[in-house]
């Protein structure tokens, strides 16, 4: 009888226990759900109050096409619009072969030696250097020591320096992802090292490394500090030379060596007047960068989840 | 018959030093790309080197002018002003409390909010969340300083009177919600990454979600985290644009949120907006502040590599 009412007792305190573990369970369940949601909507309020602030700007077709001017209400965004996509060819054109290369020989080709060893201990570290950090460099060695001045070829070659990174480590992945067996067909039937790489494993990763140049350009195209540090103006009312002209030879390279605005410097330079109609134009910029970066990242990153699904090399 | 072989012969030896030569001109074809691949490997290491001898060679001109234990102990940064002095504290206050009031918030959320998603969250919540995450670790840093300065901090005004419209709250706050997507989403895969039998093990002995996910999970998952946590403290110690337009550019040593203050990284921006001549003191400066900036990323980044490898627990 005692015995029973003990054990009673006891299977009480058992499921009171069990009772309160669920709570924490459901609780912390909560309380995790709520911080999640809680930031997402935040930066939704954000998002929304920065377009709605910008709106009556964005909804105009003369602030795309119009210069910078004093008075707010003229002000548009073209000299920026061609800024950041002539700078971005140069970070491109700069940036992928280069970072796309490294990767091929870290994953391919490098020994297991002290060598290989130091450019992986960089590339892991050039990714966490703070930007501005990579605009001293450039000030340094692109605008002084090179004499490129404060030029698109500078700011682009700085931004190419910036991105190398995220190209070599998104390449690096998906190479890793491409399976020996590929490599051993292809050198089973006589191809060199070299035609493995380029005929058969870069071929199947272009879909990784693309996922990869899209994000790194996209963190190109927002970028700010390092191109402030390199003295880009942020009062530009004039177009670089075209690089593409009527008559032979048809391409014109003095556009790298003109002065220019990028988007994100644009917005800076609204954003650090006072006056609210000079802020109404920084929304509207930065509208135009979010819905820009964000597009390219989305696609990168639904691209990334749909290799991950589709491919099964066995 | 000694004829027909000799015929035979001769196309073949023809054939077989042909042959060597191709594949001797492939092997030299081979060896090239491999040496310019190898070159655009060393890329990496180049811009290390230049990174550090250019802030080096600068900053050696800065110090030729000022004395180190000046830069070290004057509490004021005035190298514009004509009575200029070249104390770099104020600008670390200023990083420092910006930073800190940034992590004091994010690592608590984006802990909890990694925790959630890989131990309690249903799959189609966190394959929902996941990539959201992903995306907002790829909005630019000069829209969140948009935030800072005419959303947080004029909603911040109407809670605590007297903030001025330059201040190292809102910032922080800013910058932490800009880590947290990083943190919640690193720390994630860590955790993911930790294999499904030690959950199984910890539920078979009849531990419930919330023990599994702190006292499983949490610890074989924590160079992965810890990781995450100083990659974010490089990251907001690095930020720039969030506290060039809403902290305010007056160097000022002071850990009070409430106050304003400039940081390194605004400082850097500062300068570079105006017009200083090449060579000049002030343009050195720049050179000098952005050294103690890379020191101090640099000295955390290591820290993660190192935790990451004492850390590790192979599976």
């Amino acid at each position: 009888m005692n015995t029973e009412a003990s054990t009673l007792k006891d299977l009480d305190a058992v499921r009171s226990m069990i009772k309160r573990h669920k709570l924490n369970d459901y609780l912390f369940g909560a309380v995790g759900l709520s911080f999640i949601m809680l930031i997402l909507l935040t930066l939704l309020v954000l998002f929304i109050d920065l377009i709605m602030d910008g709106y009556p700007k964005l909804m105009s077709w003369d602030f795309f096409s119009s210069f910078p001017s004093r008075r707010a209400a003229n002000a548009g965004l073209l000299s920026a619009l061609v800024g950041s996509a002539l700078v971005m060819i140069i970070t491109f054109v700069s940036a992928v072969p280069m970072g796309v290369a490294a990767a091929i020989y870290l994953e391919e080709y490098a020994k297991k030696n002290w060598l290989s060893e130091v450019i992986e201990v960089n590339v892991t570290n050039l990714a966490a250097v703070p930007s501005i950090i990579y605009g001293l460099l450039a000030l340094g060695l692109f605008v002084y020591i090179l004499d490129f001045g404060t030029s698109i070829l500078t700011a682009g070659l700085t931004l190419g320096l910036l991105i190398l990174p995220v190209v070599i480590v998104a390449t690096r992945e998906a190479i890793r992802g491409i399976p020996v067996a590929i490599r051993e067909a292809a050198y089973a039937v006589g191809a060199t090292k070299w035609q493995v790489v380029s005929q058969h494993v870069v071929r199947y990763a272009t879909g990784g490394i693309l996922t990869g140049v899209i994000i790194g350009m996209a963190r190109a195209i927002g970028e700010t500090a390092p191109v402030i540090t390199i003295g880009a103006l942020t009062f530009i009312a004039f177009l670089p030379p075209s690089p593409v002209t009527t008559s032979a030879p048809f391409l014109n390279f003095d556009w790298l060596w003109s002065g220019f605005t990028v988007l994100p410097i644009q917005m800076f330079s609204w954003l650090s007047r006072p006056g609210a109609d000079f802020h109404v134009n920084a929304a509207a910029a930065g509208a135009v960068i979010i819905v820009v970066t964000l597009l390219m990242n989305g696609i990168a990153i639904k691209m990334r989840y749909n290799i991950r699904k589709k491919i099964k090399w066995q | 018959m000694n004829t027909a072989n000799q015929v035979l012969k001769k196309p073949m030896e023809l054939e077989i030093s042909d042959r060597l030569a191709k594949k001797f001109r492939r092997n030299l074809i081979e060896r090239g790309i491999e040496f310019l691949l190898l070159l655009a490997a060393m890329s990496a290491v180049f811009t290390t080197v230049a990174i550090v001898s250019i802030l080096l060679y600068e900053s050696y001109t800065f110090f030729e002018h000022v004395s180190l234990w000046d830069f070290l102990t004057d509490t004021q940064w005035t190298p514009l002003f004509a009575d200029a002095h070249y104390g770099i504290m104020p600008l670390v206050s200023g990083t420092v409390t910006t930073a800190a009031i940034a992590l004091a918030f994010a690592i608590p959320v984006g802990t909890i909010g990694a925790i959630y998603l890989s131990e309690f969250a249903s799959h189609r919540v966190r394959e929902t969340v996941k990539p959201i995450l992903e995306l907002l670790e790829g909005v630019p840093t000069i829209v969140f300083g948009y935030f800072a300065l005419l959303l947080v901090t004029p909603l911040l005004q109407k809670f605590i009177p007297g903030l001025p419209t330059f201040n190292m709250l809102g910032p922080g706050i800013v910058i932490g919600i800009m880590v947290i997507p990083y943190i919640a989403s690193v720390s994630e895969d860590a955790m993911r990454a930790v294999p499904m039998s030690m959950r199984e093990g910890s539920y078979a002995m009849g531990a419930t979600r919330f023990q599994t996910a702190i006292r499983v999970v949490t610890p074989a998952a924590i160079s992965g985290i810890i990781a995450a946590y100083i990659l974010a403290i490089s990251r907001a110690v690095g930020e720039t644009m969030v506290v060039a337009i809403a902290a305010g550019q007056q160097p000022n040593l002071t850990f009070n949120p409430m106050d304003s203050a400039a940081t390194i990284t605004a400082y850097i921006v500062q300068v570079a907006m105006g017009d200083l001549p090449h060579g000049s003191i002030g343009y050195q400066s720049i050179f000098a502040a952005g050294l103690v900036l890379m020191l101090m990323t640099l000295t955390f980044n290591l820290l993660g590599h190192f935790t990451r490898k004492k850390f590790r627990e192979a599976y």
